[in-house]
């Protein structure tokens, strides 16, 4: 934690165009270089950067560590989920062709919604990992 | 022109990496190592490869200096002095020489008719944007062609993420025992 103004001033300008930019990397991810794990990180960085300026505690109070480790696991599960989707619907594991009607489209739906559990879960690990170091010893 | 940026580039990631083993203030080597990873994801970016670059600029340079910060504020600010010991440093260097020579029977920089470039490559390249609709290639080998694969890669970070959360909660409690 700091008491700097400028980097507390500048630290709050920041944030929302970090958050904004993980949210574009993760959703044009399709389009332009990025995807779910460059997303994460990017998201998970804004968090660290924030914690570090403004101490762990106050980052806690509005994003408790235990809603970080239900997203670690919901990340893996949404992943998991698509598979067996394919698998249900009928086709094969992690086969997106049959999400849709159109195979294209089943194709959009898969790549999005995995990309985004892996977004879910690199982001939550980063900023579980980054509370496990940094929280006040107890 | 290109060739000399690699080169450059080559030169400050070794200079980098001997003065990460030089120094012993631990501080340093962590703002070496975020240095290195910038070097390196400018490399990537060099060779034409924007997604590997961002992952390393992102994981490499911001996220896992973090943890290193974390680290070394949860241990020591200076590294003990290590006794130069030959046996060890004789099996670095032969093993280092070794791996040099082995480079020279790598096909050549860039070359078209490796394994790498003629085996899976091409097909990705021709198909992949009609069958997934994904103009970035990468996403689309990433995400569809090879999505057991990434399951596979998030459930290590799964597991890395699980494993260091217990290692420092047991680490807090047993400090927390002592306390009392």
């Amino acid at each position: 934690m700091t008491d700097d103004v400028v980097l507390r001033v500048i630290t709050k300008q920041l944030i929302p165009f970090i958050l904004l930019f993980a949210l574009y990397v993760q959703f044009h991810g399709d389009f332009g270089p990025g995807g779910g794990f460059q997303a994460g990180v990017l998201f998970g960085a804004g968090f660290m950067l924030y914690g570090m300026v403004f101490g762990v505690t106050t980052v806690e109070r509005i994003f408790p560590d235990g809603a970080f480790r239900i997203g670690i696991a919901a990340g893996v599960l949404l992943y998991s989920a698509v598979g067996i989707a394919g698998v249900l619907l009928p086709g094969h594991f992690l086969d997106y062709n049959v999400l849709a009607a159109d195979p294209i489209e089943g194709q959009h739906i898969g790549i999005m919604v995995i990309e985004f559990g892996v977004g879910v879960t690199v982001a939550a690990v980063m900023i579980a990992t980054f509370y496990a170091f940094a929280r006040p010893k107890a | 022109m290109s060739e000399i940026l690699d080169y450059v580039l080559l030169l400050f990631l070794a200079a980098t990496a001997i003065g990460i083993v030089r120094l012993r203030g631990l501080i340093a080597v962590v703002m070496l190592s975020g240095i290195y990873s910038l070097l390196a994801a400018s490399l990537f970016i060099v060779l034409d490869a924007p997604d590997v670059a961002l992952t390393e600029a992102a994981v490499g340079a911001g996220a896992a200096t973090v943890l290193m910060l974390g680290t070394v504020a949860l241990t020591t600010r200076e590294e003990k002095p290590v006794r130069f010991r030959p046996v060890p440093f004789l099996v670095v260097v032969v093993t280092g020489l070794i791996l040099i020579y082995g480079t020279f029977s790598l096909p050549p920089f860039g070359a078209e008719d490796t394994p790498a470039q003629v085996h899976v490559a091409p097909v990705y390249l021709a198909e992949a944007y009609e069958r997934t609709g994904v103009p970035n290639i990468v996403t689309a080998v990433l995400a569809s062609y090879r999505s057991f694969d990434t399951l596979g890669e998030v459930v290590v970070i799964l597991s890395a993420g699980v494993g260091v959360i217990m290692l420092l909660a047991g680490r807090r409690r047993g400090q927390g025992e002592k306390a009392e």
